[in-house]
């Protein structure tokens, strides 16, 4: 088992390295010649000006929070899903409520118009 | 052997990754540094044949708490990077408590006897998970919803008093 | 005892083989797909000049990249600036270690068949969003980190319906185990696509947005924010978030076949065949609707995500489990 991830852990590795690889090509190829023209950043022809941030909105936020509820609520069903099976009914039940409840959160969030991407 | 190759590679990513996350002078830096942290930790939880566990603690400490610190980091008026200080008055007494507490908790760990359990490890496993959810820890369980359904009334309560 | 140092050089070997096959058979011949598809379905011809019939076109573009120069731009964070490519293409690389290609007697060609399979994968989705945030926000352009943001907004959003499709999945096949999930179906009737066809529908359009493609590409649309996160991108550097892209793209229809079409299952050919040709299909009617449809505007996007697939894969659980159960 742990061999497994020992895979996973060279993969990542490798994987960057081989990433790279091609930066490092580019490194050795590309020309470099470096102006303060070519390096003002892009804003369609225009002189950029103002800092690069954008104006906070609360519904970026909003979402990610609401996410990261639901996403709690996934790693829960997860390991439900795989062994409901050997409980019959009574696991059905039990993730009615479970499930129901965060409908409830859901509907709860929709209607507070926490879901509006205005 | 192997094992123990593994932890001390684990351990120093997150030790030197947390290090970052806590004295960067950039605030996104910091945050990004998070993600070595958390991935260190996933790693340990792995030696410790939690997978499952490891598996979540990547999905959502890194693909959903990060992902919220980073929106919430760029949005504001930091994201720009700005550089701020990250010493103050108290540097002497700071290192005096982060020093007496290191000795408490070094006390406690080397003076209890753990118990050297003959016999296979817990099992945290998915499966196992998912059984003990729907038998010794039901309560939990459904109580967990609840928690969850609590924390999403009050984040939009608390986010909307912005209208 | 496990033998460290050679499954070290047989991870590494493997990974090597792995990001070659992304790279090609993945990105590049996948970029070439697109332009050969999108030109059939809008009756011209797609690129025909390099190569024959063109199919050299994308190493010709591979060769021209590599010479471009990369251009950071001022004051941008150059640390992060140059991880965030990278960060996207291991992530789409690492998606594959639990992607089976087939069989060979009765070993399975799938890198390692974790117990997590399907849980990893998600998780490999996950960390895409962090790496398109940083290259959004570490470009010091205003429209790439607006672009950044919106598209790790589509990104999560559409993160859930997935979740709730996997969850579906792995109630009907009792594992989380790619390798345990195709072998839960038996023959045709018994792929997934049939039994789970709502969770199959969620689960390609919710695909189709985790990878930015049309419908769904606003946080890349030219017209919109030039190009996005990557604006500031130039050269390789670009051609890595394309490959990241791409590579996530060919994983997600190659999961869809593990999961829905029976994976590497099929008469007479041999089962690597049969993945790729159904990988393939995937891939094809992933492009089909890219050159059909027009783009969905960014609210509407999250409605669908929020107002209508994740609560129909919520009560599609629901329905599973009192199917399964009664």
């Amino acid at each position: 088992m742990l061999v497994d991830w020992l895979y996973v852990g060279v993969f990542a590795i490798v994987g960057m390295i081989l990433a790279a690889l091609p930066l490092a090509a580019v490194w050795a190829l590309a020309p470099r010649v470096p102006y303060p023209q070519k390096e003002t950043t892009y804003e369609s022809g225009v002189v950029p000006f103002g800092q690069a941030w954008a104006q906070f909105n609360v519904r970026y936020y909003l979402f990610s929070l609401v996410f990261v509820i639901f996403a709690v609520e996934v790693i829960y069903l997860y390991p439900w899903a795989i062994v409901f099976r050997q409980y019959g009914r009574y696991a059905f039940f039990v993730m009615l409520i479970f499930v129901g409840i965060l409908i409830l959160g859901l509907v709860h969030a929709w209607r507070k118009g926490a879901l509006e991407w205005t | 052997m192997g094992q123990l190759a593994a932890f001390i590679i684990l351990s120093i990513v997150t030790l030197a990754s947390a290090v970052v996350v806590v004295g960067s002078k950039n605030i996104v830096r910091s945050a990004l540094s998070l993600i070595p942290t958390l991935l260190g930790i996933a790693g340990l939880y792995i030696l410790l044949h939690a997978e499952y566990v490891a598996g979540i603690q990547v999905l959502i400490y890194i693909g959903a708490i990060t992902v919220l610190i980073l929106f919430v980091i760029m949005l504001t008026e930091q994201g720009t990077g700005a550089r701020f200080r990250q010493v103050n008055e108290q540097v002497l007494a700071g290192v005096l408590a982060a020093a007496v507490l290191a000795v408490l908790l070094m006390a406690v760990f080397f003076g209890t006897t753990w118990a050297p359990g003959p016999g296979a490890l817990p099992q945290y496993t998915a499966p196992a998970i998912g059984s003990t959810f729907l038998s010794s820890a039901i309560l939990i369980f459904i109580v967990t919803s609840f928690v969850l359904l609590v924390a999403l009334m009050g984040a939009i309560v608390i986010a909307r008093r912005e209208r | 005892m496990v033998n460290w140092p050679l499954e070290i050089v047989k991870a590494g070997l493997l990974a090597v083989v792995i990001f070659t096959f992304m790279a090609i058979v993945g990105a590049m011949f996948g970029v070439l797909l697109e332009r050969k598809v999108g030109g059939w379905i809008q009756a011209r011809l797609g690129p025909k000049h390099v190569g024959p019939q063109g199919l050299l076109q994308t190493v010709a573009d591979t060769v021209k990249l590599l010479q471009k120069e990369h251009i950071t731009p001022r004051a941008a964070d150059v640390a992060i600036f140059n991880t965030a490519p990278l960060i996207v293409a291991v992530a789409g690389l690492m998606s594959w270690i639990v992607i089976p290609f087939g069989t060979l007697g009765d070993r399975v060609l799938i890198v390692r068949d974790l117990n997590i399979g399907i849980v990893f994968f998600a998780a490999m989705g996950s960390v895409t969003v962090i790496g398109i945030l940083a290259g959004g926000w570490a470009s010091n352009n205003k429209y790439s980190l607006l672009g950044g943001l919106r598209s790790a907004s589509q990104m999560i959003s559409y993160e859930l319906p997935l979740a709730m499709a996997l969850i579906a999945v792995a109630m009907e096949a009792g594992t989380l185990s790619t390798v345990g999930i195709v072998n839960a179906q038996e023959g045709w009737l018994g792929s997934f696509a049939f039994r789970q066809f709502p969770a199959f529908v969620i689960f390609l359009i919710s695909a189709t947005a985790e990878v930015n493609r049309v419908p769904f590409d606003l946080p890349e649309a030219e017209s919109e924010l030039v190009a996005g996160y990557f604006s500031e991108y130039t050269g390789m550097r670009f051609a890595l978030f394309q490959l990241g892209e791409y590579g996530e793209m060919f994983a997600m229809a190659a999961m869809t076949t593990t999961l829905f079409l029976g994976g590497w299952r099929g008469p007479l050919l041999p089962p690597l065949v049969w993945f790729l040709l159904k990988m393939y299909a995937v891939v094809f009617f992933l492009m089909w609707v890219r050159w059909t449809y027009p783009r969905f505007r960014l609210d509407q996007l999250l409605n669908l995500s929020w107002k209508v697939l994740l609560p129909a894969g919520l009560v599609w659980i629901l329905i599973t489990g009192y199917r399964i159960t009664f």
